[in-house]
């Protein structure tokens, strides 16, 4: 029989303190019995002595101090997986809500995971094609690569992912391929969205949801995305799949830790947010990955939405200093009506140099992304000095230039949500657009590609 | 020894009493799983401990045990190759024993107890010897030859010496007779605590540089071997790529490389990538010269915070067998992030953005343990450590305190810019805030090994990309076409320098090492290019073609010209540029 308490002595937020405790330890999973029978559950943040902190993952309206029950259960937070979760919706404590029968696990893991060991890791470089240009030829996805998008609100993110995950394919290769998608604290629409999309493809039924909407219980979110990089896990590496994770929106899981953080009164870092912010967000994305002699994979995009489109808040910086790059999405292109808006140049995907080239995409691929990019930086700082001095103050080269970055956000970064454009594609048009500059300014290729690749003039 | 329990555990700060015997700084066992602890602070018999693994599972009542003595790092054949996590234990074997998921509570030594070396004894019956004299060698690998060495604050004279042959690493190799009267066997083992410097006779002046074959560095803002540097850029801005080339190519004879809080891919790719490029001085592979120390910023926050003296107690070690020896650390802040959560957990009062007041001397305890000494020891041997550590500043603001605390220190800033990164100008270094203060000491060296003109061309081009970003600011406002013809010509060489030399790809294989003779020809010809066409503008000549001659789009092309080939091809341009800039003079001359 488990031990029962009534020793609730407070609660403040998220927050409860248990006295006369016993046994306790430290991350226990614990469930408290309000008079009316429901039950919530929550996890042990701190022990000392016989009292205990706990933090619920429920609202706590409702709790008695008098009349609750708390029992202690012996393990952290678990999941229950099998591969029966496919096509599966979950709600954001990994219970099943889409009215199927309850799954039968095959076994319960622990939701925070085992670090893995870098000896054990092995390195992304297989290209993933995404059918978008300013991914493929630029920003180049691999397998096992964690790439955020770096979104606004009003920006359509929800799009973009929803096109990668539509389109993503792996050159030559047979697929066994899952998606997980968490949402965290969004709207029902934009949830909608993407199960809508996931029906359209047909892929719903290789997909896992885990939702946590926005009316949901805000600290619930906290465990949503571990849930979630908890199945991907299974799914990845004892089932073998190439597992796709979508995370939306990190700025609200961010958000419940800070109302967590807040309520332990700890000293905060930057705007509020815990000092530990970093490691936190750490433990989540460094869960994507391959391993060695193991055939599955998980591929992480998670999104955030900056906070007034600014980099250099806390969220999008320090995900920026763990993820595998990002993706940014630029309200000017949006406005232009330039869809996706990816904004080249501040994105990157630091794992390309490893999937691009002979055998994964073309021999031509690193040099001319290279130089498209210093290209379409040059043209932006000629257009820029157009307007203030106009056009006449430009050098005929600068001219050229300001003409390549118009045509360049024209014809290659926009595409709309339909297009898929295979590798090839891509890198025949920016062959194509770089022909609007002389030749000798294309100082990043080397010349025997310039000669086997440069269209010809007619 | 004495055992305590646990009163208290929040994340991985518990806190323990009846631990009266314990000293302060003791690794201590916590729990039946034995994780490993180290005590921070004692009150009573009450001691706070930062747990280096997982406390979940932890409660009050377990059992916590001192080992007595302060966290070390084993020091001795087999450390050169392998992957360490950030209290040295090797990841590799730990993927052997639990799988490809770190497990907790596992003990394995830091070297193996199985391998075998082929030891020979240096030390002979009846020599006296002292702490650093060498008591034997064993080549560890191709290119590194380890000495083993008499642990410091031994001396007396050797008894018994082990023939040559193969031993495991624990074997007697030799017995010394103390003056004291007492008889220690040694073994080729020595043990270290990390959180102390390792002494040395004496600490001169860095006066010899490091060539890194980056030519922003080594021509532009260099650092001395035994020298500091700090690299600090925003993310994205390329600052592991720069510590890898550092890592890669340094002309030192070790390389250790900490992995600090960062991603646990990029250890992969060193891991994988290493032990596959060939060192151009030794012809091996570099792995043979690299010990890696990962502690991911997914793995346990307080070994995180151990992981860089772990990694600068091992560069020590080979420094004092009279090598070269660089210490990567990548990164510094998160390291100092590290100290900051076990702070905040110890409820100490928080100095500057809630890092624990002690930030600024922790961090300059660490990179002064760089230096070139004279080394323990009756030899004559020199060695020298050259730390550099990467600043991950917030949002790219220098003014936080990770950054200023390590600019106050370091002699070398390398100040990586995200608008460069951008447009792809890699490295990102900024030549405009960056700076090396060993130029000056290092002046001598270089006029002695490279000529005088070595430090004049590169302070020449430095110039030239200063009075750039001064022109920059008229052409701004007024347009570059209202500048003179010589204006307009030093803004054609600025972007010359800035592409054509500044700019290096680390991935393409012929650019990714520029060895120094390459580095200073390469400057030649373009600050060539300028005096001539210079020349060539006071007599008359107009600019434009100038612009446009065939040679000038060659030098653009220079650094691609395979390593074997570029010195007769720099000359064939050069040749080529004087010709073609002669001819528009020429042509000048005529239509007056």
């Amino acid at each position: 029989m488990m031990k029962e308490y009534r020793t609730i002595y407070e609660v403040s937020g998220p927050l409860m303190v248990v006295e006369e405790v016993e046994g306790v330890t430290y991350d226990e999973l614990a469930e408290i019995e309000l008079p009316d029978g429901s039950v919530r559950r929550c996890k042990v943040l701190e022990v000392n002595g016989d009292k205990a902190v706990v933090q619920l993952f429920e609202s706590s309206a409702g709790i008695n101090l008098k009349d609750s029950k708390i029992r202690f259960l012996g393990h952290p937070l678990q999941l229950a997986v099998s591969g029966d979760m496919l096509g599966r919706v979950f709600n954001g404590m990994g219970q099943p809500i889409d009215g199927g029968p309850e799954i039968l696990p095959e076994k319960y893991l622990d939701i925070n995971g085992l670090p893995m060991n870098p000896a054990a890791r092995d390195y992304p470089n297989e290209f993933i094609q995404t059918g978008v240009s300013t991914i493929d030829g630029l920003n180049t996805l691999v397998r096992g690569q964690k790439l955020p998008i770096f979104s606004g609100s009003g920006l359509p993110h929800a799009q973009l992912a929803a096109q990668i995950a539509r389109q993503a394919k792996v050159l030559g290769g047979e697929s066994n391929f899952a998606v997980v998608f968490a949402a965290i604290g969004i709207t029902f629409e934009e949830a909608e969205y993407f199960v809508n999309e996931f029906k359209r493809t047909g892929a719903i039924d290789r997909t896992v949801l885990f939702t946590n909407l926005a009316n949901d219980p805000a600290v619930e979110r906290i465990s949503t995305p571990r849930m979630a990089l908890t199945a991907a896990e299974y799914l990845a590496f004892e089932k073998d799949m190439h597992v796709l994770v979508i995370l939306t929106d990190i700025t609200n899981y961010a958000e419940a830790l800070r109302e967590v953080s807040a309520a332990r009164k700890e000293v905060p870092g930057r705007r509020g947010y815990p000092g530990y912010l970093y490691t936190d967000l750490a433990t989540m994305y460094e869960r994507a990955g391959r391993k060695l002699n193991h055939p599955g994979s998980i591929t992480m995009i998670p999104i955030l939405t900056m906070p007034e489109d600014d980099k250099t808040h806390p969220i999008p910086d320090l995900t920026g200093y763990i993820t595998e790059g990002q993706i940014i999405l630029s309200r000017d292109l949006y406005r232009k009506g330039i869809l996706p808006p990816v904004d080249v140049l501040p994105s990157l995907s630091r794992l390309k140099d490893k999937g691009i080239g002979v055998g994964k995409t073309r021999e031509d691929h690193a040099s001319t992304m290279n130089q498209l990019f210093a290209a379409y930086a040059s043209g932006k700082e000629a257009k820029e000095l157009m307007t203030i001095l106009g056009e006449a103050a430009l050098s005929p080269t600068d001219l050229l230039y300001a003409k390549f970055a118009d045509e360049f956000e024209k014809r290659y970064v926009s595409q709309g949500q339909e297009e898929n454009r295979d590798i090839e594609e891509t890198l025949d048009l920016g062959w194509e657009l770089l022909k609007i500059l002389p030749r000798s300014e294309l100082k990043r290729i080397k010349q025997d590609m310039i000669d086997k690749y440069l269209p010809q003039e007619e | 020894m004495s055992q305590g329990k646990i009163i208290k555990v929040s994340g991985p700060l518990v806190v323990a009493d009846g631990l009266s015997d314990a000293n302060m700084a003791d690794v201590v066992r916590v729990g039946e799983q034995r994780l490993i602890g180290e005590i921070l602070n004692m009150t009573g018999d009450r001691a706070s401990i930062q747990v280096y693994e997982e406390t979940s599972g932890l409660g009050p009542g377990a059992a916590v045990e001192t080992t007595g003595a302060p966290l070390s790092v084993e020091l001795g054949p087999g450390i050169i190759e392998n992957i360490y996590d950030g209290i040295q234990r090797p990841l590799e074997e730990i993927v052997r024993m639990t799988g490809p998921n770190l497990q907790r509570g596992v003990e394995v030594p830091a070297l193996s107890r199985e391998k075998k070396w082929a030891y020979t004894p240096v030390a002979k019956m009846g020599d006296r010897v002292i702490g650093g004299d060498i008591l034997g060698t064993v080549p560890e690998t191709e290119v590194v030859l380890h000495k083993i060495m008499v642990p410091n604050g031994v001396s007396g004279v050797v008894e018994w010496a082990i023939e040559a042959g193969d031993y495991i690493v624990d074997e007697v190799v030799a017995k010394v007779k103390t003056d004291k009267g007492e008889t220690l066997p040694l073994t080729m083992v020595q043990k270290w605590p990390v959180r102390v410097g390792r002494p040395y006779k004496k600490k001169h002046n860095p006066v010899a540089p490091l060539q890194s074959g980056q030519r922003i560095i080594d021509t532009m803002f260099p650092i001395a071997k035994g020298g500091t540097a700090a690299v600090p850029g925003p993310f994205g801005s390329g600052k592991t790529v720069v510590q890898h080339q550092l890592a890669k190519w340094s002309d030192v004879d070790i390389v250790v490389y900490v992995g600090c809080g960062e991603r646990g891919n990029e250890m992969t790719d060193v891991l994988r990538e290493f032990p596959e490029l060939v060192d151009p001085r030794t012809g091996e592979s570099l792995m043979k010269r690299t010990v890696l120390i990962a502690n991911t910023s997914d793995m346990p926050v307080a070994a995180r915070e151990a992981s860089v003296y772990t990694g600068i107690t091992i560069a020590e070690y080979f420094r004092d067998m009279g090598y070269a020896v660089a210490v990567i650390a990548d990164s510094t802040s998160r390291w100092a992030e590290a100290l900051r959560e076990m702070s905040g957990r110890l409820e100490e009062m928080p100095g500057e953005e809630g890092y624990p007041a002690y930030l600024a001397s922790r961090l300059a305890q660490f990179y002064e343990r760089a230096g070139v000494v004279q080394c323990m020891g009756s030899e004559e041997r020199t060695g020298s450590l050259t730390a550099v550590g990467a600043v991950s500043p917030p949002g790219g603001d220098l003014s936080e305190p990770v950054s200023q605390g390590t600019m106050r220190i370091v002699k070398v800033f390398w100040s990586l810019d995200a608008s460069l990164a951008y447009r792809r100008h890699f490295p990102a270094i900024n030549w405009l805030n960056s700076y090396s203060l060993y130029l000056d000491t290092m002046k001598p060296w270089f006029d002695e090994h490279f000529g005088p003109a070595f430090m004049l061309n590169r302070n020449k081009a430095m110039s030239i990309l200063q009075e750039e970003n001064e022109l920059n600011e008229i052409v701004q406002l007024v347009g570059k076409d209202s500048l003179s013809a010589n204006d307009q010509l030093t803004l054609e060489t600025a972007k010359m320098v800035r592409e054509d030399f500044l700019q290096q790809n680390a991935f393409m294989d012929v650019d990714s090492y520029s060895s120094h003779d390459r580095q200073m020809r390469l400057l030649a010809l373009i600050l060539d290019y300028d005096k001539l066409a210079r020349e060539a503008l006071a007599k008359g000549a107009a600019l434009q073609p100038m612009f446009e001659i065939p040679a000038k789009e060659k030098i653009g092309r220079a650094k691609f010209v395979e390593a074997d080939q570029y010195q007769a091809a720099y000359a064939e341009i050069a040749s080529e540029m004087e010709q073609e800039i002669a001819a528009i003079v020429e042509k000048a001359g005529a239509d007056v």
